[in-house]
């Protein structure tokens, strides 16, 4: 990996964070409709796996899908566009912050149900490798999709077909309002490994480190070596959506001060990046420079972009 | 594509084998179709109408999947909406319930969610109807699920024709269709051309012309009603028999044209009555003809009960001949 590439996926991991604290300031300012799930914190896990993918190959997404979206290359401007009901956003309006899709970079959909595209990536493999290229699906869900039936059924299709999909578990320990602990038997690596399928436990905050597992799992895949699994280590900065102000009945505000302090991601890597002599800190401040510019920008644009006409209300329900 | 005139000496296939028929036409037309089910391959599914399509196009495209009808059509939806055309087959209909969140909060919302940019075509194949001693979990007719959501079409066909016809336009189709098939039909025969066709969906088909009332029926009811329009014309009563063939999109105008011309209507599906496809049918009638109605709609659906095991006790909760003659004498002033 190159010094511009760290660079480039720092700037990445800097557009995801400053995006979201913007959906957050236009959800408090009553200016977003609904609401949004929040990335901040996990931003390595998308970006550390996105990176390690071409722009052909597939992802799904989550109802916390906003950094997967951008790290697949989707653009702010119709991101936001998206997440305010307008016109020019990705989905027309019609899927809003939990449905974004962007076919031409492979994204094929983020997805309200938990666990609900599992099948959805898992299919894409199947197609990629009957249709002979070497594309290969990630399906990215939290620890809470490990509570789906579906996951197991396709991980058993994956594991039985040699399918090139890799399931990325981002377990920032809360399943919704409820730590993992209490809802997850057993040791979760187990539960791929029973189906023989490769699997490994990654920090999740540190880039270098998810590239790195992304990297191998992804070379597997596209040699036809089969499925993997990757459980990426990480943790939820803010609440389960940007309603979720008081948190103290399920998490102590020291947990996530001591998270902020010691395991962001973005610091974690520009630490590195600094003591490698790899980059120096006016980089840094230019890169957010940019991107604040160009997350502003974008903001502006999808504020002006026009609302749907009325009559898309019933177009696309069929093709 | 339209329906060719039927010649007089056309051949007649089982509607199994006009199944089988429709999907190895189409799986040689097209590499991206392939079907995806629980033994569907060797075996060909407990009811053989798949028999010979592996031998043919391989395991690949004829894929024994485990009993996984969640995951199996979640891998269709997602191989749909990257290129290829999967035909799923769920053994029996009770099991869709398996399949549902698939079915309704996948396959039926990505266009729609994705602003018109992902297609999902695939065919979901399944059964229904009773009377075959299978008890609750194996008799359902349970096309109202799908009916009921945005995004999927449902078809029903009731003859060989029709199920060739039908299932080659649901391969076609860019949308997620699902296709009902009566497990006790699979042996009926019927004429078949040799020719290539397809039935546009939303067609309905008069499958027998009649004066005085019109009975509205889908897939397993048809021949039921079929049976009930001989025993009344020795009454003096001609019935017209109409078969939508699809319920999603809904051919509203000929149901509503004949029953304008005969005043009188009865509607029959083997799902459950209640908040069923008889319901919806009524209702479209009622909105569209009631000023030429003589008395309400008559909607005849499986009791409201669990399909009991006794033969009994299931011959009573479905729609017979019988009991279409006396719906009918009654609306027409004759009971």
């Amino acid at each position: 990996m190159s010094r511009d590439q760290w660079l480039q996926m720092y700037a990445q991991m800097l557009r995801i964070r400053v995006f979201e604290e913007h959906v957050n300031e236009l959800y408090t300012s009553a200016k977003m409709p609904g609401l949004a799930h929040l990335y901040i914190g996990q931003e390595a896990v998308a970006v550390g796996v996105c990176q390690a993918l071409r722009s052909d190959d597939y992802i799904t997404s989550t109802h916390r899908g906003h950094g997967h979206c951008l790290a697949k290359g989707a653009s702010v401007d119709r991101m936001f566009a998206e997440l305010l009901g307008k016109a020019p956003g990705y989905c027309g309006g019609k899927g809003g912050s939990m449905h974004i899709a962007d076919q031409e970079r492979g994204n094929l959909g983020a997805n309200a149900i938990v666990a609900g595209s599992s099948g959805i990536a898992t299919g894409a493999a199947l197609a990629a490798k009957r249709q002979g290229s070497d594309r290969v699906a990630v399906c990215f869900f939290g620890e809470g999709g490990v509570g789906q039936g579906i996951l197991y059924e396709v991980m058993n299709l994956a594991a039985l077909w040699t399918l090139p999909v890799i399931y990325v578990c981002e377990n920032n320990l809360y399943n919704e309002y409820t730590h993992y602990t209490e809802t997850t038997a057993g040791d979760l690596l187990l539960r791929p490994r029973a189906f023989g399928i490769f699997a490994e436990e990654v920090d999740g905050q540190d880039v270098r480190a998810v590239h790195a597992a992304a990297s191998r799992a992804v070379a597997r895949a596209r040699r036809g070596e089969g499925p993997a699994f990757l459980l990426c280590q990480t943790y939820r900065f803010l609440g389960h959506h940007v309603g979720d102000i008081s948190r103290a009945y399920y998490r102590t505000k020291d947990e996530e001060l001591r998270y902020k302090a010691e395991r962001d991601p973005l610091r974690i890597l520009t630490r590195w990046l600094v003591a490698e002599r790899m980059a120096a800190p006016e980089e840094f401040a230019r890169a957010e420079q940019q991107v604040r510019a160009e997350v502003a920008a974008g903001l502006q644009f999808a504020l002006a972009a026009p609302y749907p006409d009325p009559g898309e209300v019933d177009r696309d329900v069929y093709a | 594509m339209s329906e060719p005139v039927i010649a007089a000496a056309v051949r007649e296939i089982t509607f199994g084998q006009a199944v089988r028929e429709a999907l190895a036409e189409e799986m040689r037309r097209d590499p991206a179709v392939f079907i995806i089910g629980e033994d569907v391959a060797e075996a060909g599914t407990p009811f053989k109408v798949l028999s010979g399509l592996v031998e043919e196009f391989g395991r690949d495209r004829v894929i024994d999947s485990p009993i996984s009808e969640a995951g199996i059509t979640g891998l269709a939806v997602g191989a749909a909406m990257t290129g290829m055309r999967p035909v799923v087959d769920i053994m029996f209909g009770d099991f869709i319930t398996l399949a549902m969140d698939q079915i309704a909060n996948q396959a039926a919302k990505v266009h729609y969610m994705s602003g018109g940019k992902l297609k999902v075509p695939m065919v979901v194949r399944t059964t229904l109807g009773a009377t075959r001693r299978s008890a609750a979990q194996h008799s359902q007719s349970l096309q109202a699920w799908v009916s009921h959501v945005p995004g999927l079409k449902v078809a029903l066909p009731s003859t060989p024709y029709d199920a060739k016809g039908l299932w080659k336009t649901a391969i076609r189709d860019d949308n997620p269709v699902v296709i009902f098939e009566d497990k006790l039909m699979y042996q009926l025969k019927g004429p078949v051309p040799e020719g290539e066709y397809t039935i546009p969906f939303g067609t309905a088909d008069v499958k027998r012309e009649g004066r005085d009332i019109t009975i509205v029926a889908t897939s397993s009811m048809v021949q039921v009603a079929l049976q009930a329009a001989d025993l009344l014309a020795p009454l003096g009563i001609s019935a017209e028999v109409v078969d939508p063939r699809t319920t999603v999109p809904l051919d509203a105008r000929t149901l509503v044209e004949s029953a304008r011309k005969t005043s009188r209507v009865i509607v029959m599906d083997e799902g459950y009555q209640r908040y069923g496809v008889t319901a919806e049918l009524a209702a479209v009638i009622a909105e569209g003809a009631f000023h030429y109605l003589d008395a309400p709609v008559t909607r005849l659906g499986a009791m409201d009960v669990p399909v009991p095991f006794s033969p009994v006790l299931e011959d009573l909760t479905v729609p017979t001949p019988e009991r279409v003659v006396t719906a009918a004498k009654t609306l027409c002033g004759r009971a």
